[in-house]
């Protein structure tokens, strides 16, 4: 009731708003479009044909790329969900502890742990590749699973996220009153802090998520084995192929088209979590 | 992707110096595979030839005491760079593709090992020139020549005959009918200059009989802006600034785009053209041929290479003789000979393999001498030494050329550009410079 009566009174200055939001949309999606377009096509019509005019080849690309080395794209797919799962959830977990103990605990310690995860926000991850792939080459892990796994598990943008979050949401007050009623201080974190912090572990979820399914330097540099790429990786050796080898575009393009599938299922899936608990949050204070 | 590409390179580069500082000398005990006593050698192997996994499960079937494990990997300077990395950390493939222009950046590093011993019988299947490639004119042998780029020209037969031009012998010819062309349909060029292939214009070079490195002794002489170099130079920025040539990168869309609306009449390119041209081109069938590239001087007969690699064992790995054993059978015997050109569409740098190829590519089946002019090409390219750092002189290439074309300005400025910026670098680095 009350959102349509504020979409009622909307103000004509609204205009300038939406105008700027399509504007960006059209911006951002006018690559995709050509993407959704170019996998139409087929090899012949890939570079002769007008660019948005739809080509004929979709379900022969689509076979070519399912058959290309026995399917290997499935197996890319497969390990680029794992690292994007796997350590969207772990540092998920991480960064909600940490954050939840950040903003609630007042211990020694915290102003510099909490400046140094800061100043960690500022080193851009590319940077790290290299170093943390001598450092997991010392310890044996070069070329695993975990190589590619554990570098994101700690995102200091994903604990400063969850500390302001924390801050915000979960009233202190809320936390003495648990506590004088004799809640231990895993099921005050449990029972009472992370219900309100599910806006915040949805967003910091996704966030690592879609950084991981992007992500191309690490795990181009960590791994050797092809059998371990995530798609990143995988579609490169196809758009690389050797200076005398022509590249596979059509594949490329059609790989692309379905690797961004899953991260647009995600979106609708999860955006739906993620507004009703924002407005959920803003009832509290 | 180019993008990508470069930054990739440059952090490489950059982290591999501080590495090669700082870095422990001690090599990794979990060196990748490792010869466990007993069971069998197992080896891995980075490549980016297509279908490599299906060649050597035919090796694996026959040698069930070395095992070989194919990783495909991206090609190019990201492998060069990628490859180096691992070596510096410790855990290096034991065989490695390796491209002739990187094999001494290899060498300085240390990455790779001399397979002189357990390669001697390998050397009488290759020609002299291709084997300096691998020897880089010293008596040690750093890898096994796999594929090799003689350059050549292709050309749209049909639209020649339109146009009325005959195929350039001489470069002269080719600045001719460039001329012409644009004088008949101005939509239409001859040719385009790339800027972005320094591996092209390398060849190019290696033409007109250019020697951009040379071991002197213990000191590299560097002479990237000797007198050959810069007459290729100022030809093709003659022809740019006078508007006959284009001057668009090879291997782009608009590149490809103009090949199939036939607006593109040649190419310069090297052997492995055809799959390319099949690929990028599919509308051009049939109606493409090749020729000797034009050359300097009428009468002369030279070419140049473009690309090629060559596979090397990597000098961690604990099974050295039964990797340089693979990579011999791999390039020289005549079933996997076979299985590379049909297979992994290489064209083999052993004159045995050179010989297997009969049929003409598909594309060009309008021309079934195909692979004998190839031959016959083949056997007038000369290459030269690559130098220890030849990303840095690419890299300066691409930098230099990009401002040249886009200024029109002087091309032979450029090519001192490229051999100040390799100087730099290798004096930086620390080899000895002769004078």
């Amino acid at each position: 009731m009350a959102a349509s009566t504020r979409a009622g009174a909307r103000r004509p200055a609204g205009i300038v708003p939406t105008g700027v939001l399509v504007l960006g949309a059209v911006y951002t999606l006018f690559p995709v479009s050509w993407v959704v377009v170019a996998a139409t096509k087929s090899k012949a019509e890939l570079f002769s044909t007008p660019t948005f005019a739809p080509g004929t080849g979709l379900l022969s690309n689509l076979a070519d790329l399912f058959a290309y080395r026995d399917g290997v794209f499935w197996l890319w797919l497969l390990n680029t969900a794992l690292y994007a799962g796997g350590g969207a959830v772990l540092a998920t977990v991480v960064a909600t502890v940490s954050g939840y103990a950040l903003a609630t605990y007042a211990f020694p310690g915290r102003g510099l742990i909490f400046n140094l995860l800061v100043g960690g926000i500022l080193v851009p991850p590319v940077v790290l590749a290299i170093p943390q792939y001598l450092l997991f080459s010392e310890a044996g892990l070069a070329g695993t699973y975990w190589s590619v796994l554990l570098p994101q598990v700690l995102s200091p943008y994903s604990v400063y996220l969850a500390r302001i979050y924390a801050r915000a949401a979960v009233p202190a007050s809320l936390l003495e009153a648990g506590r004088l009623d004799g809640a231990g201080e895993w099921r005050l974190f449990h029972r009472v802090a992370l219900p309100m912090l599910t806006p915040a572990m949805v967003t910091i979820f996704l966030f690592q998520f879609v950084a991981i399914w992007n992500n191309f330097l690490l795990p181009f540099i960590m791994l050797g084995d092809d059998h371990r790429f995530p798609l990143t990786v995988g579609l490169y050796t196809l758009l690389a192929a050797g200076a005398n080898q022509p590249s596979l575009y059509n594949l490329i393009i059609t790989g692309t088209l379905l690797s961004l599938v899953p991260l647009v299922a995600l979106f609708l899936t999860m955006q739906r979590h993620w507004r009703a608990d924002l407005s959920g949050g803003a009832v509290k204070s | 992707m180019r993008v990508y590409r470069l930054a990739t390179a440059a952090i490489l580069v950059a982290t591999l110096c501080a590495a090669c500082s700082g870095g422990s000398g001690e090599p990794s005990a979990t060196a990748g595979g490792g010869a466990a006593s007993g069971g069998p050698v197992k080896l891995t192997y980075w490549t980016w030839v297509p279908n490599m996994d299906k060649i050597v499960s035919v090796w694996n079937q026959a040698h069930p005491d070395i095992q070989v494990t194919v990783s495909k990997q991206a090609g190019g300077d990201d492998a060069a760079a990628k490859f180096l990395t691992a070596a510096r950390a410790g855990n290096p493939p034991d065989l490695v593709q390796a491209e002739y222009q990187m094999l001494p950046s290899f060498v300085a590093a240390d990455a790779v090992a001399d397979i002189k011993a357990e390669t001697a019988q390998a050397k009488g299947e290759f020609g002299e020139g291709v084997w300096g490639l691998v020897t880089l004119g010293t008596d040690a042998v750093y890898a096994v020549p796999q594929d090799s780029g003689p350059m050549m020209l292709y050309y749209r037969r049909d639209l020649f005959d339109k146009y009325g031009i005959e195929v350039p012998k001489t470069w002269d010819e080719y600045a001719e009918a460039a001329r012409v062309v644009r004088g008949k349909d101005p939509k239409v060029f001859l040719g385009t200059f790339s800027s972005k292939d320094p591996g092209w214009f390398a060849g190019l070079s290696q033409q007109a009989g250019a020697q951009w490195w040379s071991i002197d002794g213990d000191a590299w002489k560097v002479a990237v802006d000797d007198e050959p170099t810069r007459k290729v130079a100022s030809y093709w920025g003659g022809l740019v600034k006078e508007g006959v040539i284009d001057d668009m990168p090879y291997f782009t869309p608009e590149w490809n785009k103009a090949l199939n609306d036939g607006r593109l009449l040649t190419w310069p390119s090297a052997v492995w053209g055809p799959g390319v041209l099949s690929s990028n081109a599919p509308k051009g069938k049939g109606k493409w041929a090749v020729a000797p590239l034009p050359q300097w001087n009428a009468g002369e007969n030279h070419s140049g290479f473009w690309g090629g690699s060559s596979t090397a064992v990597a000098a961690k790995s604990p099974s050295r003789a039964a990797a340089a054993t693979f990579a011999t059978w791999l390039n020289t015997d005549p079933q996997a000979l076979g299985l590379l050109i049909e297979e992994g569409a290489v064209y083999p740098a052993s004159a045995k393999g050179a010989a297997l190829m009969t049929e003409a590519p598909g594309y060009f089946s309008n021309q079934p001498d195909f692979w004998k002019q190839a031959a016959a090409i083949g056997a007038t390219a000369r290459g030269f030494t690559f130098g220890p750092d030849v990303n840095v002189t690419y890299n300066a290439y691409r930098d230099a050329f990009d401002k040249a074309v886009a200024a029109r300005s002087d091309f032979t400025a450029a090519v001192r550009t490229m051999q100040d910026t390799t100087v730099t670098d290798m004096r930086k680095t620390g080899f000895t410079l002769a004078q």
